[in-house]
């Protein structure tokens, strides 16, 4: 039989968790800090504007491709390679919605003259009333998710874990969100997708280890709240390692071999299933812990009514 | 050996085999095909299959199947673009205009597979190549399009009514009127209210002052009828393209989403559907004959030549009585068990139908339907824009009765009606639209998305399985089998509901195989736990499954709950990535706490001791 781990380890996750409190807090708080310092690569899903993805036969070079640009006319713009030194990806700002159309024509003409073999792969026109739009929902779908989450775990187990694993899980997208930023992965609708995902990855990672403590509240009736979260953690741990490295093995073939378009979801996936993976052990069973999560959570529920009627 | 109930094995295989069968399709790929369909409605039969057969023949154009499919429109099966492209350029040589030729393709997947009704999972259009545009209707201007009209309107009554008034007002959603007797207020309100009986009128703040306001539902109807309209016009430009399924739908309140499948020329797709339709209604020439004057190509003084929707002639007078901005609504509905098509005109329009139902009593009258075509024409070396106009004659109809602004077309089957009043709302004063996304993707990139997402599923999934297998042995390669009938069972259910898969569903398909190995993860764990505590191999197996249940159950639901979500708020492709999230879970928590069980089942439950587990 192989094995991770050979036999349960016995990590005290809990005694420790002031140190995970300060690493939680601090990456929190740095991953905000970069969104706001570096913002984000917004791609026009959000911002309005028009993007085109366009094929050349060989490796074109960048100087010769705004030299076109300019010539033709074309005055706010940005271009940057797209996967590969033949591909680019050329996005001007937001215009009359109808022009988006000739724009394109025009762009063609001006950048065939470097290559008469250049192909026009994809054209994305969002216009500003659609970007808020999207906008709008993307958060609104976010809020939702972690309601529901709060109130079907409330419902489950108790609600000092709801907010554990509500505490964990917002933890994550905020600190993919960070990364993103970071590595100025462009923030596009797949993103958000994969900025749920995680959360739903997360929850769904803290889920099976509050199962194990629902389990061993109910059978370690001696232990203190502490030892028995820290049993929990421990036994479902070389679950916990295996599953997160066959989704992270998944999302990385995703990410080399999926192509262009879905990098940056793929990306974003990894760090989150990194992220989620460590607030699910170290973050979430140490809030409820905090909360006051015990054994009485999970017993029967007391009669109380025949102690209030005495004298 | 553990009792497992014979009827639970035979559902599982049966679901397992009904899975593979509805798949099935998806693994022959599709060709590049033609579909025909006639002008004139008819359905195709066997004769016009043996009849096209013969035509490719003659040419020496090698095709792969010939078939007509339930709409009664012909399909012909090519092996490659070139052949494809051959064919629609001799069909449309040989039969010229009898029929409309769209470029699509069809599904390599046998007879059989075909007449059970199953066909392969339609592709986005990220993996297929094609066009997404959104059109925003402007339904606050179709609203006061409609208040201008009536103020307009208003005013004309009054004069006519002969009651003078100091001004008509339009503010808001209402319109104020002040007479300048106060005491023809009552004669003004019935005049009003003759015009439209729906609006409300009140007393205003001043004696003399009429408030007229539409109810809630009149402008709730404007918008939606200003949605349907544009719709329409949009179905009918659309379906000129020549392209095969098509999709226009309502995305929204006030939206309208319309998808080309595999069209290269983006700017040609912008200009032809952004025509604008109007109408006209015209007397029918009694005298002259349309035959003799198509013949000869001229039309007698006075008239003018058009053809009707079957290509036969006919002969209008010169004179417009009204036309579709004229037009304020038209509508379908059977009245007294006949099919109807009730219309309605604005003032200026009922008068002058009024004048000319009196004259031209049991006389015909036609409807021309009119679109205008911005075009881009190289004259003397410069490109200028022409206004082209395409005229077809929808309806004609005998004048059965003297009638002003509201009149009835009947005579009609329930389908011509429907028709006839779609092309009516489509010409009527259209509500102002503007596109807000356009995605145009090349079908070499749809191709190389299909590529680089089959590449990146089979690597990710060959890792897992090698992985599963080294580690849990037998129950290793057991959950491969589970993975793989996941896998089965997410492309069944796509095929099976005719939902789309997109880039991002494929990216969820990946991730599924990733996340779905967790449930079997979490049993084979428990099992071992189990093993270690000193259980015997069944007990263990039957431990496992039970304990780790609640674990499985409560992850799942609340990653299924994160994929509802996405699919309420998502988008396009978006939208398919949740699909196929959601399915991929219920699929998972499936195959893996019933399918695993019946394997497990067939492995070891038959023997009659079982030392030891390979886990």
């Amino acid at each position: 039989m192989i094995e991770f781990l050979k036999q349960v380890p016995s990590i005290r996750f809990m005694a420790l968790r002031k140190y995970w409190y300060i690493l939680s807090v601090a990456i929190v708080i740095a991953s905000i800090a970069i969104v706001f310092m570096r913002g984000l690569n917004l791609t026009v899903d959000f911002t309005g504007g028009v993007v085109f993805e366009i094929a050349f036969g060989e490796p074109v070079d960048l100087e010769r491709v705004r030299a076109a640009l300019d010539e033709a006319g074309f005055g706010d713009y940005q271009v940057r390679n797209f996967g590969s030194s033949s591909e680019l990806e050329v996005r001007l700002p937001p215009a009359e919605t109808g022009a988006a159309v000739g724009q394109g024509d025009r762009l063609m003409s001006a950048l065939r003259t470097l290559d008469p073999g250049a192909e026009l792969r994809r054209t994305d026109t969002v216009g500003p009333q659609v970007s808020r739009q999207l906008g709008e929902q993307a958060a609104l779908a976010v809020l939702m998710t972690l309601l529901l989450v709060l109130v079907y775990i409330a419902l489950r187990f108790r609600w000092r874990f709801g907010v554990g694993s509500l505490v964990a899980s917002m933890h994550d997208p905020i600190v993919a969100t960070g990364a993103i930023a970071l590595l100025g992965i462009p923030f596009d609708l797949n993103v958000v997708a994969a900025l749920l995902t995680i959360l739903g990855y997360s929850v769904n990672d803290t889920v099976v280890i509050f199962d194990r403590i629902r389990e061993r509240f109910r059978s370690m009736r001696k232990a203190s709240p502490e030892e028995v979260i820290d049993r929990a953690i421990n036994e479902t741990l070389g679950r916990t390692i295996i599953v997160a490295g066959c989704a992270l093995s998944s999302v990385l073939f995703l990410a080399v071999l999926g192509g262009e378009t879905l990098r940056g979801f793929a990306v974003a996936l990894a760090i989150g299933i990194v992220i989620g993976t460590y607030s699910s052990v170290y973050v979430a069973g140490a809030i409820a812990l905090e909360l006051g999560a015990s054994a009485r959570d999970f017993m029967p529920p007391e009669k109380r009514g025949e102690v209030d009627e005495l004298p | 050996m553990t009792r497992y109930p014979l009827w639970k094995g035979a559902l599982l295989a049966t679901l397992l085999l009904a899975g593979i069968l509805v798949a099935l399709p998806n693994f022959y790929g599709e060709s590049p095909a033609l579909q025909l369909s006639s002008r004139d409605r008819a359905a195709f039969d066997a004769a016009s299959i043996a009849e096209f057969e013969a035509l490719l023949a003659e040419a020496k154009i090698p095709h792969e199947e010939i078939f007509v499919d339930d709409d009664g429109r012909l399909w012909i099966r090519f092996g490659n673009d070139r052949q494809q492209l051959a064919g629609r350029d001799l069909i449309q040589s040989r039969l010229e205009g009898q029929y409309a030729i769209a470029l699509t393709s069809a599904s390599r997947a046998p007879e059989w597979l075909n007449s059970l009704g199953l066909e392969p999972m339609n592709l986005g259009l990220d993996l297929r190549g094609g066009m997404l545009l959104v059109y925003e209707v402007d339904i606050d201007g179709a609203v006061d399009q409609l208040l201008q009209r009536m103020e307009r309107d208003f005013r004309k009554e009054l004069r006519d009514a002969r009651i003078p008034y100091e001004e008509v007002v339009v503010s808001g959603t209402t319109t104020q009127i002040r007479l300048r007797d106060p005491a023809q207020v009552a004669a003004a309100r019935r005049v009003l209210l003759e015009y439209d009986p729906m609006i409300t009128i009140v007393d205003g703040d001043a004696p003399g002052v009429l408030v007229a306001s539409m109810t809630e539902t009149q402008v709730k109807e404007r918008q939606s009828f200003a949605i349907q309209q544009n719709i329409t016009a949009l179905e009918n430009r659309v379906n000129a393209l020549g392209v095969a399924e098509t999709v226009v739908q309502r995305q929204g309140q006030n939206r309208i989403a319309v998808q080309v499948p595999g069209v290269q020329d983006a700017s040609e797709v912008v200009r032809l559907l952004g025509k604008v339709a109007t109408l006209e209604f015209r007397l029918v020439d009694p005298v002259n004959s349309p035959l003799d004057a198509e013949r000869t190509g001229r039309a007698p003084l006075g008239t003018k030549l058009y053809k009707q929707r079957d290509g036969t002639p006919v002969l209008l007078k010169r004179d417009v009585i009204a036309t579709g901005e004229q037009l304020i609504d038209a509508s379908f509905a059977p009245s007294q068990g006949e099919p109807t098509v009730s219309v309605k005109l604005d003032s200026r329009g009922g008068d002058e139908m009024l004048r000319t139902t009196r004259e031209n009593l049991n006389r015909p009258m036609a409807v021309v339907f009119i679109e205008k075509e911005r075009e881009l024409v190289e004259r003397d070396g410069r490109k200028v824009i022409v206004d082209r106009d395409k005229e077809e004659v929808i309806s004609v109809a005998t004048i059965r009765g003297v009638f002003s602004n509201n009149f009835q077309i009947t005579g009609l089957s329930a389908m011509e009606g429907t028709e006839l009043a779609k092309l009516l709302r489509a010409g009527a004063l259209a509500a102002p639209i503007a596109i807000v996304e356009q995605r145009v993707i090349s079908a070499t990139l749809g191709q190389d998305n299909i590529d680089d997402g089959t590449r990146a599923l089979l690597i990710a999934a060959v890792a897992i399985y090698l992985f599963m297998i080294v580690y849990y042995k037998v129950f290793g390669v057991i959950a491969c089998i589970v993975l793989t009938s996941n896998v089965v069972f997410i492309v069944a259910a796509l095929s099976l509901f005719d939902a789309a898969l997109t880039l991002p569903g494929m990216a969820g398909i990946i991730l599924t195989v990733g996340t779905a190995v967790d449930a079997n993860i979490l049993i084979y764990e428990r099992i071992r736990e189990e093993i270690a505590v000193g259980a015997s191999p069944m007990a263990a197996i039957s431990a496992g499954f039970d304990k780790a249940f609640s674990a499985i159950a409560d992850s799942n639901v609340t990653m299924l709950m994160a994929g509802a979500v996405l699919f309420l708020f998502g988008s396009g492709p978006v939208r398919g990535f949740a699909v196929t999230l959601c399915i991929g879970i219920v699929a998972s928590m499936f195959t893996a706490l019933i399918g695993s069980r019946a394997l497990i089942h067939v492995v070891y439950g038959r023997r009659r001791r079982v030392e030891r587990l390979a886990i």
